[in-house]
């Protein structure tokens, strides 16, 4: 069973798309969504939730104003200043840390466990799909991504799948640093800009500073040539791989309002682009001596 | 004033917006809050004047004075410690800073020390101030980083805050204490839903928020229904151009390489500034 992540630094490059696309090819695949803050996946695929779990992490602190001798002990330890002078809690502030129900002398805070999203499995009409929700505003979602990709490879082994196929999250920060982990390949989604280049650079430096090999898919590559051919250069010196180049195509958008992926149109340049990206990956990962399962479309 | 350039969906042209927003107004100053992938640089080219690096508070313990009894691993809400026979582990990656270990050790045998965790730089483009925060690559937590960019808000400047997309804990650490914010989406299924979780933390924190619809042209009419729907105004819409997209591609400013533009930009700024006004109100 091999585990390829989707991801691209910068959001917006085409990186959902790409793995909705690959879901639509791959056989006997599980699939996974880690951009938990802003999950998109399940719009091209349609979800029947099959389960739905709560996802608590975290605490927050509950005051009981009735044991409470105003000393602010609190107010002064708290360093996320999230407790305010009128010893009311700004919620987006607190940390949990728990210093303030340490510190008070008359035990007139108690935390509580914080809901902070859900999780779901359910079935798609590609294979298996687990996703999440990450409540609005919270913290803890490089833990809510290692949970979802828990259970996706937990899934994937139930099933003897071939394939888990993860949608990563923008940036470089602790979800990626979550969806990188225990990966054998990331699939780095790159747009030929400035600021496309410079993100992607980041984050293959990231999947290096972790072990995880990079390979390139450039998108849109004909919005600019010469921006194409310096990604391509960047990529070169590295001995980074460049799976292929994916041309920008009004059809993906149409698929996209369809809530279809591009690999269900008719005739596409995308779609010819990204099945010839998907061969090669596969016979990337055969070469270096594991098994794949066959690509068709 | 504070104003803060969102998005749920990352890839609209936040970056775009709050670059030229920040070219066009007098005495401003722009605060790329996006530390995991600051790119108002390549745009603003700014001339950088001052580096400073960023550290977080870790623990560090004297094990001479230690007894392993425990308390801090017991006591550290994020598991960041852990103590065994002869020797406590700190997991600085999980550490929060936040002083708990320390004040509660017994034997005092705790203190704190920096850790690097980026740095932030300081410049100028003419008129125009500039900050940013670069989150070093490894590094998982940002708000500290964030919360550094945002010690530089200057209330005798219009400061607008280029802000990380998404809606986690970053995105409303950028957000927090501005008044006014600006989501910037596209009109297709992904621009649509991630504007409705990005509204909805903006909704939670009170803070007045209007849309940019970027590429317009490019999607269906949902993201303008639920923009009438919820009643948050769209201020302005920009087509799908090739020469837009290949002017951003190459880190031109909009404003400079086609100055059509200008006029719609004022007009943004102009709503901008009476929305916030009567938010403030
Ligand atoms: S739990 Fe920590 S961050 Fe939250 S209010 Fe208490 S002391 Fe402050
Ligand atoms: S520390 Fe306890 S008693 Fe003191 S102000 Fe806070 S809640 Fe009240
Ligand atoms: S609380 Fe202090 S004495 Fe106890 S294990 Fe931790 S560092 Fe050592
Ligand atoms: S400072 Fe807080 S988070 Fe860090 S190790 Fe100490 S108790 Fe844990």
């Amino acid at each position: 069973m091999k585990q390829i992540v989707t991801i691209s630094g910068k959001g917006g490059t085409g990186k959902t798309i790409l793995t909705a696309a690959f879901s639509a090819i791959a056989k006997n695949h599980v699939m996974a969504d880690c951009d938990v803050d802003a999950a998109d996946l399940h719009l091209l695929l349609s979800p029947d939730i099959k389960e739905r779990h709560l996802f608590q992490s975290g605490l927050m602190p509950k005051l009981d104003r009735e044991r409470c001798s105003e000393c602010r002990q609190c107010v002064d330890h708290c360093r996320f200043h999230a407790i305010r002078d009128d010893l009311s809690l700004d919620p987006l502030a607190c940390e949990g840390c728990r210093f303030c129900e340490y510190v008070c002398p008359m035990q007139a805070i108690s935390m509580e466990k914080k809901n902070t999203g859900e999780w779901y499995l359910s079935e798609t009409r590609f294979g298996p799909l687990i996703h999440a929700r990450l409540g609005a505003g919270e913290e803890n979602s490089g833990k809510l991504v290692s949970l979802v990709r828990k259970e996706a490879k937990e899934t994937a082994l139930k099933q003897g799948a071939d394939w888990v196929l993860i949608d990563g999250s923008p940036g470089i920060g602790c979800p990626v640093i979550a969806s990188l982990s225990d990966v054998d390949y990331a699939v780095v989604v790159i747009e030929p800009s400035l600021s496309g280049l410079h993100d992607a650079g980041r984050v293959i430096e990231v999947a290096k500073h972790f072990g995880v090999k990079s390979l390139v898919v450039i998108n849109k590559y004909d919005l600019h040539q010469g921006l194409t051919t310096e990604i391509e250069r960047f990529c070169g010196n590295r001995k980074i791989p460049v799976l292929g180049k994916i041309p920008f195509d009004k059809a993906v958008v149409e698929m996209m309002g369809q809530a279809k992926t591009i690999m269900e149109t008719g005739k596409s340049e995308a779609k010819t682009a990204i099945i010839e990206i998907w061969n090669r990956l596969g016979k990337m990962i055969h070469s270096s001596g594991i098994k794949q399962s066959n690509a068709n479309a | 004033m504070i104003v803060t350039i969102a998005s749920g969906k990352g890839g609209t042209g936040k970056t775009t917006i709050a670059a030229n927003l920040a070219l066009l107004i007098s005495n401003a100053q722009l605060l790329d809050c996006d530390v995991e992938e600051p790119n108002a640089h390549f745009f603003l080219k700014p001339e950088i004047k001052t580096s400073r690096k960023v550290f977080v508070r870790v623990p560090v313990i004297d094990e001479s004075k230690c007894t392993f009894c425990g308390r801090c691993q017991k006591l550290c809400a994020f598991h960041a410690l852990a103590v065994l026979p002869s020797k406590v582990l700190l997991f600085p990656e999980l550490c929060h800073s936040c002083g708990v270990c320390s004040h509660f050790c017994p034997e005092h045998a705790i203190s704190e020390e920096d850790r690097e965790i980026g740095f932030v730089e300081i410049g100028s483009r003419g008129q125009l101030q500039f900050i940013r925060g670069l989150l070093n690559v490894g590094e998982s937590m940002a708000p500290p980083l964030i919360r550094e960019v945002k010690s530089y808000l200057n209330p005798t400047r219009t400061n607008i805050i280029d802000a990380p997309p998404g809606t986690a804990c970053s995105m409303v650490e950028s957000v927090r204490g501005s008044d006014y914010c600006l989501l910037v989406t596209e009109p297709t299924p992904f621009g649509l839903n991630d504007l409705k979780l990005a509204t909805k933390v903006i909704t939670e924190m009170k803070i007045p928020a209007g849309v940019v619809i970027n590429r317009c042209d490019l999607g269906t009419e949902d993201v303008r229904k639920f923009c009438e729907q919820e009643s948050i105004p769209v201020l302005m819409e920009i087509p799908f151009r090739r020469e837009i997209a290949a002017a951003y591609a190459q880190g031109d400013l909009l404003l400079e390489k086609m100055p059509e533009y200008r006029p719609s930009f004022k007009k943004l700024w102009e709503r901008i500034e009476n929305f916030a006004a009567e938010g403030a109100a």
